[in-house]
This record gives C-alpha cells, sequence and structure tokens, in this order.
C-alpha cells in the first residue's frame, strides 16, 4: 500500500505539472482526489490493513492528499496566469494605426478671424453691436460727413434697393458699403460712454476676383466718452495688434483720409516675415496696412447730438478677409466664398 | 502722382538725391500723409552703358550687312564692336553697351564673336535704351534705297538690273548715282558727292544710311536721295534700309566714356505717391514740393510766371461765355499766335518722361508740363478750327456728337459740359479734346484753355463716357479754382521761353461763381483736446504759416484756396498731427468710466450653435447674401410662395446676384454641389445665414432674420443620423419638446423623409431629405439632408436658467412592451399615447425596436418600447408597476388600437 501511495503520489504530480489546460487540471484532480479518484480507492483499502499500521499509512495518505492539493492549487494559479498572458498577446494591437475618429467640424477662417478680434476688444470692455445690412443712404453716407457727389454713392460703387423718394442722399435704401453706418446707430440709441466693436457684411460693387468680393466682412471698433484722444486711440490699438501678432509687434501711424474722422489715419504693422526689410508679402514696403482709423469727425459727433465739448470719440475700420488672407496665407479670396470642405477643414 | 526728385528741386533746396536718400524721402514723406507707393532710381536699369566715338568702320567680310567698327570709349584704345546697322558714320557719337553692361528690361550685353570677328558690346538704338522717338525726336532715321540691298521678290522679275551701273534712268529725272564720298556736314546732315553716270554732282541729304561705294538712285532735278517711299518700293525689296538703327547723339558737352543716363536724363529717382481723394493740390509738383518743404522744414521756392506779351489784344480774336456756372465755376484763356510745332527741348521732355508721361510736341508738352507742375489740367486747340470768335462754355445738347482726340465718337447728353464754338462743341469739360480741334503740325494759331469745372460732373461724364484721363481724374477731386490763372500763364510763360510763338496780349478770365476764403479759428485747446497733445499756439502757427494758412485777428486762419479740405478745427489738428509726427504723438490707454464689456445672450448663442455643429462635424460655410431668382425655381419653390417676394437689387453685378435671399436653403444646395461636383466624398455643413424680407415700414428697410441652415451629403448619412444632428442642436440649447410632423407636400423636400420642427404648436423650421427632383437640378444623384431652423425661436425656447432635478433615491422599474398597431401610425403618436396613459409612474420611454413583416399583418408594424416606472418617495412594487402599465395599454388600445403584441 505504501507503494501504491507513492506510485499515485509521483504519477499524479507529474500528470497535474503536466496539465497545460484548467480543465484537464480539474479532470486530473478528480482522477485522484475525486470521491472515486485513485487516492479515495487506496484509502477505501484502509480497512484491510492491520491496526498498527492503519495510523502509519493514514499519515502517508494525508501527505500524498495535501501534497496533490497543494499541486493542483500551484499548477492551477499558473495556468490562469499564462492564459491571461496568452489573452493579453492576443489582445494586441497595432498602436499606429489611426483612431476611429467623429470627424470634427471647422470654423470658417473668416469668423475665426472676427472672433479673435471680438474677444480681444470684449476683454477690453467692448460691446459688440449689430445692425441692417439694407441699410439707408443717410446712415451709410450723410451721417457719416460723406456729402452728395462722393465716389462711394455712385451705382457703380454700391448696391441700391430704391433710389429715394424726396430726399435719395437720405432716404435712399442700399446694401450697407461699410460697417460705419454702426457708429450712426450707436450714438443714436445709446449714451457715452460707448465702446463697441460691429463685425459684419458689406456690399461692394466689384467684380469676385482674386482679391474682390462683391460680399465681405469689415469690423468697426468705436469709442466715445469724455476727454478721448488720438493718443488713446494709439494706446488701444497697439495692444489689439500686439495681441493679434504677438509682443513684439510694431506699429506705424499714417495720416490718411476718411470723410467721417479727423484726423485719421492708417495703422500699419511691420512685416512679420522680414520684419521691415522688405519682402513679396508686404510687397517690399516693410510694413502691412491692417485698418484705418481716426478721431471721430466732431461734425459726425455733433449730428448725433453728442456734444463735443464735452465728448471726443475715436473709430476704426478694418477688413476682415484681407486679415484672414494675410493670417492663413490664402491666395485668392474666392476660396472662401467657395466653400469647398478642403479648404474649409484646414481653418 | 509720379514725381521727378529733380524737378523737386526746383522748388525745395536741401531734399536731392544726394541729401536725402529715396528711402528716407519715402519714408518721412509717407509718415507726413503723402504715401509712397514706390521708389524707382531710373538710372539703375543701366550699367556700362557710355557715350562712344566711331573711329573707323569696314565692312564685316563675312557679311554683306554688318559693320566692323572701332569705337573710341574715353580710354586708350578703342573697343572693336560689330553692327548691323547702316547709320552709322565716322565720327558719329554712339551709346555703347560694353561688355558686361545692363540695359533697361534687364538685358545682359556681353562680349561674343559675330561671324568669326570679336565685338565687345553693343551700339544701341532707342529701344534698347528703354526709349521710342518721341522721346528723343531728333533720332528719327530717314533711309535711303541702297540698290546694293535690292532683293528680288519671289515671283517677280527683277526691276533693278543685278549689275546697275549710274546713270540708269529708273523715272522722270531719277538716275541711279554711285557715292564718291559721304561726309558728314552737320547732325544727320550729309554731303554727298555722286557719279550719275553723266558727271558728278554734290548733294546734301538726311539719309543716314549712305556711305561711299553705295549705289542710290537720285533725282537730278531736285537733288533729292530716294528713299523707298520714292522708288514706291517694299520693305521686304530692301530689308537692310530701315528706319531704324543706332541713335546717334546730339548731346551737348557729350564726350567718350561718359555714362548713358546722365547724358540723357535717365538718372532721374521717381517716386509714386497714393495720394487721398481729398488732396487734389497734392496732384502737382508744387503741392507736393510744399508737403516735401515742411516735412523736411524747408524752404518753399515758388515762381510767378511772367509772359511778356507780343501787343494785339486777344479780345479781337475771342470771348468766352460761361452758360452753365454750376458746371464751371472759372475760364481763363490765352491765345499764341505764330506757332511753330516741333519738339520740345530736351529738359521737358525728361521731366515729362521721368513723371510717366510721353512728350508729343512742343504745345501739348506744354500743357502736360504745366498740369503735372500746377496740378491744373490744361487744353490747348487749334483756334483754327474755331467756328466764330465766340466759344460758349455750356451743357452739352441731347445728342450732340463729337470725337475726342483718341479717336473715339461720342454722343453727348445735356448732363455733360462743352466747350462749344458758335457751331460745334470743340471741347468735352475736363475730360479730353475733340478732334476737331486737334493741335496738328500746320497749327499755328493755339488757344490755351485753363479752366475749373465741377468735379462731380466731370467724374460723371468721363465715367458716362468711358474715358477717364488724367485731367479728368484730376478735375473730379475738386480743384482749387485760384490756380487756373497761374497755370495758363505758365503755359505762356514756356511759350515765350521755348521760343514756339508769340503770345497774345490779355487773358481770358470769366467768373462764374464768387470764392470767399475759408477762416476757421484756431483753437489750441480743442486741438490738443483731439490729439492729447500740450501743444502752444507758437508751436502750432510756423506749421501752418509753411502750408501757406493765414493767421488774421489774432486766432483766425484763412485756409489756402488749394485746401478745400481744411474747413474745421479737427482739420487743423490733423496739420499739427502730420508734420509733428503721428509717431510722436503720446500713447496713453483710455481713461473714463469702465464699461462692462461682454456678448449678448443672442451673440453667445450664436458661438454655441457654431460649437454644437462642430462638435458633431460640421464644418461652417459662408455664401453670399445675394442669390438669382432662378434659384428659387431650382429648389422648387411654389410660384405663390410669399418667399418669392424678395429685395431686389438696383444695379446688380448679374442676374446671379440680384436678389437678396429669404431663404438659405439655396445658398447651401449650391455649396453641397459645388462640393459634390468637386468629388468630396462627404461633406457636412452649417451656417448661420441672414436672410431678408421686403416690409411695408416707412424708411424702406428689410426685416433681417438669422437661420441655422444645415446640410449635409455622405454615404455614413440617413434620416434618422441627419435627425440626430439637429436633435443635438436642440439639446445644446436646453430646448425639449420639439415635435416633428410629417411633411409631404413641400415640393422641396422628399415626401416621405421630411419633418416640420415645431415647438408648443409654433412651426421653427424643418429638416429631412431634400427632394430628388430638386438634387437632381443641382446634378447630384445621393441623398441631401439638409434643416433650416429659425434662430430666434432657438433663441426664445431657450431656457434662460437651468434647475437642478435631484437624482432619483429609490430604483426603477422596467417594463418592455410591443404593441401591434397601424403601419401608418406615427411612433410618436404612441409615444404621447404612452406619457399620458400612465398613472404618473412613467419616467422614461424609449423605443427600441419597430418591426414590420412576418408574423404581423401586412398594414401593422409592432413597436417595442422600454419604459422606465419610478416612485419618488418609494420603492415600487411589481404590483404598481404592472398596474401603470396595463393602464398605458388600454389607453393604446381604445385610442389608437394599438394591442399587446
Amino acid at each position: 500500500m505504501r507503494e501504491q501511495l507513492a506510485k499515485i503520489r509521483e504519477e499524479a504530480l507529474k500528470a497535474i505539472r503536466e496539465t497545460a489546460a484548467a480543465n484537464n487540471l480539474d479532470a486530473v484532480r478528480v482522477k485522484y482526489l475525486g470521491k472515486k479518484g485513485e487516492l479515495t480507492a487506496v484509502l477505501k483499502q484502509m480497512g484491510k490493513l492491520p491496526a498498527e499500521e492503519r495510523p502509519v499509512i493514514g499519515q502517508i495518505a494525508n501527505e500524498v492528499r495535501a501534497a496533490l492539493t497543494e499541486a493542483v492549487a500551484e499548477q492551477s494559479k499558473r495556468l490562469t496566469e499564462a492564459a491571461l498572458e496568452a489573452k493579453l498577446a492576443a489582445e494586441e494591437v497595432d498602436v499606429t494605426i489611426p483612431g476611429k475618429r467623429m470627424a470634427l467640424g471647422h470654423k470658417h477662417p473668416i469668423t475665426k478671424v472676427i472672433d479673435e478680434i471680438t474677444d480681444i476688444f470684449v476683454g477690453m470692455g467692448f460691446n459688440v453691436a449689430e445692425g441692417p445690412e439694407v441699410e439707408l443712404a443717410a446712415y451709410n453716407f450723410t451721417k457719416l460727413n460723406t456729402e452728395e457727389g462722393h465716389p462711394g454713392r455712385e451705382w457703380t460703387d454700391t448696391f441700391y434697393i430704391t433710389p429715394g423718394k424726396d430726399d435719395p442722399k437720405n432716404d435712399a435704401v442700399l446694401l450697407r458699403s461699410q460697417t460705419s453706418p454702426m457708429q450712426i446707430r450707436t450714438m443714436e440709441t445709446r449714451k457715452p460712454p460707448i465702446r463697441i466693436i460691429a463685425p459684419g457684411r458689406v456690399y461692394r460693387k466689384d467684380e469676385a476676383d482674386a482679391t474682390h468680393s462683391p460680399m465681405f466682412h469689415q469690423i468697426e471698433g468705436m469709442v466715445v466718452d469724455k476727454g478721448i484722444t488720438m493718443a488713446d486711440l494709439k494706446g488701444t490699438l497697439n495692444e489689439v495688434v500686439k495681441s493679434l501678432y504677438g509682443e513684439d509687434a510694431k506699429t506705424r501711424f499714417r495720416p490718411h483720409h476718411f470723410p467721417f474722422t479727423e484726423p485719421s489715419c492708417e495703422v500699419d504693422v511691420q512685416c512679420f516675415e522680414c520684419h521691415g526689410k522688405g519682402c513679396s508679402v508686404c510687397k517690399g514696403e516693410g510694413w502691412i496696412e491692417v485698418l484705418g482709423a481716426g478721431m471721430i469727425h466732431p461734425k459726425v459727433l455733433e449730428g448725433c447730438n453728442i456734444d463735443t465739448d464735452v465728448y471726443s470719440g475715436w473709430a476704426f475700420g478694418m477688413g476682415v478677409e484681407r486679415l484672414a488672407m494675410m493670417r492663413y496665407g490664402i491666395n485668392n479670396l474666392k476660396l472662401c466664398f467657395e466653400n469647398d470642405v478642403r479648404f474649409l477643414e484646414q481653418f | 502722382m509720379i514725381l521727378s526728385r529733380k524737378w523737386l528741386n526746383e522748388f525745395v533746396d536741401g531734399v536731392s538725391v544726394s541729401d536725402i536718400s529715396d528711402k528716407a524721402f519715402s519714408d518721412a514723406m509717407t509718415l507726413s500723409g503723402s504715401k509712397v507707393e514706390t521708389v524707382e532710381d531710373q538710372g539703375a536699369e543701366f550699367k556700362n552703358v557710355v557715350v562712344g566715338r566711331i573711329l573707323s568702320m569696314e565692312k564685316h567680310p563675312n557679311s554683306d550687312h554688318m559693320w566692323i567698327v572701332q569705337v573710341d570709349v574715353g580710354e586708350e584704345e578703342p573697343v572693336q564692336i560689330c553692327t548691323g546697322a547702316w547709320n552709322v558714320h565716322v565720327g558719329d557719337l554712339v551709346p555703347v553697351a560694353r561688355h558686361n553692361s545692363l540695359l533697361p528690361g534687364g538685358h545682359k550685353i556681353t562680349k561674343g564673336k559675330l561671324r568669326g570677328v570679336v565685338s565687345m558690346g553693343m551700339l544701341c538704338g532707342l529701344s534698347e535704351l528703354g526709349l521710342e522717338v518721341r522721346d528723343f525726336p531728333y533720332g528719327e532715321i530717314k533711309a535711303a534705297a541702297i540698290l546694293g540691298d535690292y532683293h528680288v521678290l519671289p515671283g517677280e522679275k527683277p526691276s533693278i538690273p543685278e549689275d546697275v551701273q549710274p546713270g540708269l534712268r529708273i523715272y522722270g529725272k531719277v538716275y541711279t548715282a554711285k557715292v564718291l564720298s559721304c561726309e558728314t556736314v552737320a547732325y544727320s546732315t550729309y554731303k554727298l558727292t555722286v557719279d550719275w553716270g553723266k558727271g558728278e554732282k554734290e548733294l546734301t541729304t538726311n539719309c543716314a544710311n549712305i556711305h561711299e561705294g553705295d549705289m542710290i538712285c537720285v533725282d537730278t532735278k531736285s537733288g533729292e536721295v530716294l528713299t523707298l517711299a520714292g522708288l514706291h518700293a517694299q520693305q521686304k525689296e530692301f530689308p537692310n534700309c530701315i528706319e531704324d538703327g543706332i541713335f546717334i547723339l546730339n548731346e551737348e558737352g557729350a564726350k567718350p566714356g561718359d555714362a548713358i543716363p546722365a547724358v540723357l536724363g535717365l538718372d532721374d529717382h521717381v517716386v509714386e505717391f497714393e495720394i487721398t481723394p481729398n488732396r487734389p493740390d497734392c496732384l502737382g509738383v508744387i503741392g507736393l514740393a510744399r508737403e516735401a518743404a515742411v516735412t523736411f522744414g524747408k524752404e518753399l521756392k515758388l515762381h510767378t510766371p511772367q509772359v511778356e506779351g507780343c501787343g494785339d489784344s486777344i479780345l479781337d480774336y475771342a470771348d468766352v461765355d460761361i452758360l452753365d456756372g454750376d458746371l464751371c465755376p472759372r475760364y481763363c484763356g490765352r491765345l499764341v499766335r505764330n506757332v511753330k510745332i516741333g519738339p520740345s527741348p530736351k529738359w521737358m521732355r525728361e521731366r515729362l518722361r521721368a513723371s510717366g508721361v510721353r512728350p508729343i510736341n512742343n504745345i501739348v508738352d506744354i500743357t502736360n508740363y504745366v498740369m503735372l507742375e500746377y496740378g491744373q489740367p490744361m487744353h490747348s486747340f487749334d483756334f483754327s478750327c474755331v467756328e466764330g470768335q465766340h466759344i460758349n462754355v455750356r451743357r452739352a445738347y441731347p445728342g450732340e456728337k463729337m470725337t475726342t482726340l483718341d479717336g473715339k465718337p461720342h454722343e453727348l447728353n445735356e448732363n455733360m459740359l462743352v466747350i462749344a464754338d458758335e457751331v460745334k462743341p470743340v471741347c468735352i469739360a475736363g475730360v479730353m479734346g475733340g478732334e476737331n480741334s486737334e493741335i496738328t503740325d500746320s497749327t499755328t494759331t493755339v488757344f490755351f484753355e485753363s479752366a475749373n469745372f465741377n468735379g462731380v460732373s466731370v467724374r460723371k461724364t468721363a465715367m458716362a463716357l468711358g474715358t477717364r484721363t488724367e485731367s479728368s481724374a484730376r478735375y473730379e477731386k475738386g480743384l482749387d479754382p485760384m490756380n487756373t490763372m497761374p497755370a495758363v500763364q505758365r503755359a505762356c510763360e514756356l511759350v515765350e521761353m521755348l521760343g514756339c510763338g508769340d503770345v497774345v496780349d490779355g487773358i481770358i478770365d470769366v467768373v462764374a461763381q464768387d470764392f470767399t476764403p475759408t477762416l476757421v479759428k484756431l483753437e489750441p485747446k480743442k486741438i490738443n483736446g483731439l490729439l492729447g497733445t500740450e501743444f502752444t499756439r507758437e508751436e502750432m502757427l510756423p506749421i501752418l504759416k509753411q502750408l501757406g494758412f493765414l493767421l488774421i485777428e489774432d486766432d483766425m486762419l484763412v485756409v489756402p484756396s488749394w485746401r478745400g479740405d481744411v474747413e474745421h478745427y479737427s482739420d487743423i489738428a490733423e496739420e499739427i498731427a502730420r508734420f509733428t509726427g503721428y509717431d510722436n504723438l503720446p500713447i496713453t490707454l483710455m481713461k473714463g468710466e469702465t464699461t462692462r464689456g461682454g456678448l449678448t445672450r443672442k451673440q453667445a448663442a450664436e458661438k454655441l450653435l457654431g460649437t454644437v455643429a462642430r462638435s458633431q462635424g460640421f464644418n461652417e460655410i459662408m455664401s453670399y447674401s445675394f442669390i438669382s431668382p432662378s434659384y428659387y425655381n431650382k429648389i422648387r419653390l411654389p410660384e405663390d410662395s410669399p418667399l418669392r417676394n424678395s429685395i431686389r437689387i438696383l444695379n446688380p453685378l448679374g442676374e446671379d446676384t440680384s436678389i437678396m435671399r429669404t431663404t438659405a436653403l439655396p445658398s447651401m444646395l449650391e455649396t453641397l454641389a459645388r462640393n459634390y461636383s468637386h468629388h468630396n466624398l462627404t461633406a457636412k455643413l452649417y451656417e448661420l445665414a441672414r436672410v431678408y424680407f421686403p416690409t411695408d415700414r416707412e424708411d424702406g428697410l428689410a426685416r433681417e432674420e438669422q437661420v441655422i441652415s444645415m446640410g449635409a451629403y455622405s454615404p455614413m448619412l440617413d434620416f434618422f443620423r441627419f435627425k440626430g444632428f439637429v436633435e443635438s442642436v436642440f439639446e445644446a440649447f436646453g430646448i425639449t419638446g420639439v415635435a416633428c410632423t410629417a411633411e409631404k407636400k413641400d415640393p422641396t423636400w422628399h415626401p416621405g423623409r421630411t419633418a416640420v420642427l415645431s415647438i408648443n404648436g409654433k412651426r421653427i423650421g424643418i429638416m429631412g431629405q431634400i427632394h430628388p427632383r430638386v438634387t437632381k437640378n443641382y446634378n447630384m444623384d445621393v441623398p441631401v439632408f439638409c434643416a433650416q431652423i429659425d434662430f430666434a425661436a432657438v433663441l426664445e425656447a431657450q431656457p434662460e436658467i437651468i434647475v437642478y432635478q435631484p437624482l432619483p433615491k429609490f430604483p426603477a422599474v422596467e417594463r418592455d412592451i410591443a404593441v401591434v398597431c397601424d403601419k401608418t401610425l406615427p411612433v410618436a403618436a404612441l409615444e404621447d399615447c404612452i406619457r399620458r396613459g400612465g398613472k404618473g409612474l412613467v419616467r422614461e420611454i424609449k423605443l427600441f425596436d419597430v418591426y414590420t413583416g412576418k408574423p404581423i399583418p401586412e398594414d401593422k408594424k409592432s413597436v417595442a418600447f422600454a419604459l422606465k416606472l419610478r416612485h419618488d418617495e418609494r420603492t415600487l412594487t411589481d404590483a404598481e408597476a404592472d398596474e401603470d402599465v396595463k393602464s398605458v395599454l388600454a389607453l393604446l388600445e381604445s385610442e389608437l388600437g394599438a394591442v399587446l403584441r
């Protein structure tokens, strides 16, 4: 019997160690340790042994059982680990394969620029003003000190909806050719202090080509308050240019002419490509014009019943498309209105 | 405006190229308000091009038309050059482009071999120098017919025998003759001795291509050498006898080795300015000189024209009446007799050329010169063409006709001003003169006009006639009426200076409008208030005085007549700022009350819309607000649709952009179609689009509204996926309770896949698949999905505040039900029924299956929902839940005939 037990122990341990799968291990366990297993079968014969041998054999049998049980547990653990290893190995993926994306949409470059500039001004305490695109000549021209006979009023330059009735220079209806009417509309409905910007669509009678479009966007800006000066205009616009082009951006204020500002200026930014040396981006000038501005003409303020002895103001206007084209290196304006997704998805 | 810096030197000292570099000059002028566009050093186009003297010439041994010449270029050794030109003679001064030289247009010249003979460069004609005969009229070349160059035209018999001998009679007194000697006696004048078969003869000619040994044709009676024209020959017969060749110089003081740009006056530096429309005074050298003088702190040197006159009186010849004084405030004129038309002097041509104006003849050049100098356009016309003495400045008669100097016929109307004699118009005021009174070589009496015309009228006339000129471009900005007199005086002074005519005494000066100078009060405090500066009156005055302002009565400024743009203290402020430097103004940050910036609720909502649309893969587009009326047909908008009532542009660019859109759908479909035609597989697009409706408002303005426009096509897309995108937009805005109703009749949309969207019974938009007939109109054959939602309605439905709902404390009971109902019954009706049918425990209804097919009868469908039931205060029992479900099922059956499957 001793021999039998030793044999079972040896065979069983070997069988346990050699099992490669969890269910096989269980079969082995049942085969040796189960109720009908070999070890049990041997123990059932214990009764036939002489009494003095029983405790000895019993002890040996228990040792065998313990050894086998431990071996099964060990093998089971080993197999579980191996199985996990195998599973993980099988689950391996090529992490360089691109992810499965839900494609994101993109903001139009024009909106991008408008939002960027709006954010800068809102941060400086400005509100965003909005107004009609179908506008009266009075707001687009007359109240902006743009007299009759000004070329901008020509039918070759501005789109008209009605020619006007009793007083065509004022009551003609047109598509606004600039965002500047928002200056008047704001001053007529709000009291100073006023700080607004007004982005929006404007219309001019230009055939669409690489640099022109009959519809484009401008951003108007205006401040009216006590003691506002040209120095304030410079201060504010310098900050804006720095926000747009970086802290090192240099500006140049150059005299210019607009009917509704006096003094007027154009603001140039030193070419970010060549830093003023002259290159193809700035057409050799070293500077790039970004906006027109000036002190709101006192006549314009007075026309809106603002007391120029107390109040003064500045205003600016900038073309969004030009800025966007420069910013993103877009070489043909038509792309902005063709809306090809291959274009849109770049922004 | 193009400014010659040499010309500028005449009016301001210390601003020449040697004093101030082009860069410094441009920068300073730009910063004082005269924006420089370009600067060009004209001489920089030349390198190593010098004057040379022809020392000797010999025929090229390997060519029948080339010469080898030795040229003195001011160095010890002459250089050898081969040339094909025949108009060169020993002793001539010529432009020589030496080895390694540069000519205008970037042409590089290097040494080379021409048919085996070394040539150390090239002799230049006018065109190689970037010039034409008008620039140097004396450079015109007359060519004799050299019989040695005669080539028989193919298929024709020779008209001159090959071995032609002197004395052959060609016709009349014209005989062939051999040149025995040729001597240059003056510039382009040659003394010839010829053998004409019957003896020797001496004659003088201007034909420059004759050399000793040549056989020519001579009219023995007149002593003339015949040209091709004289022989009635074609150029092809005499290929080398051309009226072109080397430019033989006739410049005083020029000597071998001198640089050509300096000799020919091509070494000017020219500056092109962008002049703003308020400063027409700067469209003249004097105006710019004034700006330059103040910019650089120099003195402006002005000159008052002096005219001697030749006696006589203009009143005996002409008088002028202004019949339409509103269009012609002032008209000045003078008369010149005994005019000798010819080229103008070199200095004048040089300045004209530098200023971008082509020299024509002395009289025309004078008018152009004065226009450039004074900024006052002038016109000259042949007075012999004027019928009667009487000149009228009047509106044209309707239908009156006139042909302008450029040969274009025009039909005029009563909005156009003309200068007319007693019979016909001779000039369209301020635009262009008439061909009928053009200055020609035979003109002997010239009338100079220097007038002031209404700018708007000139602009409109020029535009209507499609003839914009240097003159009209100046007039249209509104010119100084005080400038007409000095200008006409200057023109007459130049006539006398050039000796090209006798100026008749007396000046016609008709004034139709009074001119009162503008007065502006000098208010330093207000000026400083605008600029943010602290300039004193004493600092301001010198600038203003230099600019021509006069101070009277202590603080009153008289604005100079040429500054029509100044009328207000703010204008004075700009003058001060310009010349103290915008860059020198202080930089401050705004003081005053702080304002609360930020976006309105609507503006924030616009941003939110963009964010949610993009998060679902929609790209933003920008489409034109104007569309073509035919677009309404393209989307099959019913004929009686109110949307067809659009605002129409009176002067559109074209039919395609002629009305303001009342719907953003066509713009979206156009854009989708464009992407489709570009083979883009997928396009998902959105736009917050403005639409425009006519109103009956008193002021005629439009009702402008915003529409959320979404559109997409994609192989991955179906109705429900697209509907999901639309639902997400509502979710982002926190809007619940958007009802969908099937829309089967709208011809734009698919009858079975379109939903009208509404909130509380109010329609807010539509979404679904576009009708295939419409997509076909856009040449698309894939399903296209769109949504059009009123943005204002979305904004209105957006809850202003969000109130938190506590999370459920007790578990929910879940029950699935499947009912069989009519196939056509909308799921929304079932859902609504379920919501109402329970006894208050149904919290969530989720559709999870719609099934048709066996064993369900053909006209029926099975619809399955997962219900969640819950009580807020306690855990539900199954019995309670079942009770609710039972009640739901009862209502489904009684109301909709839907029975539990």
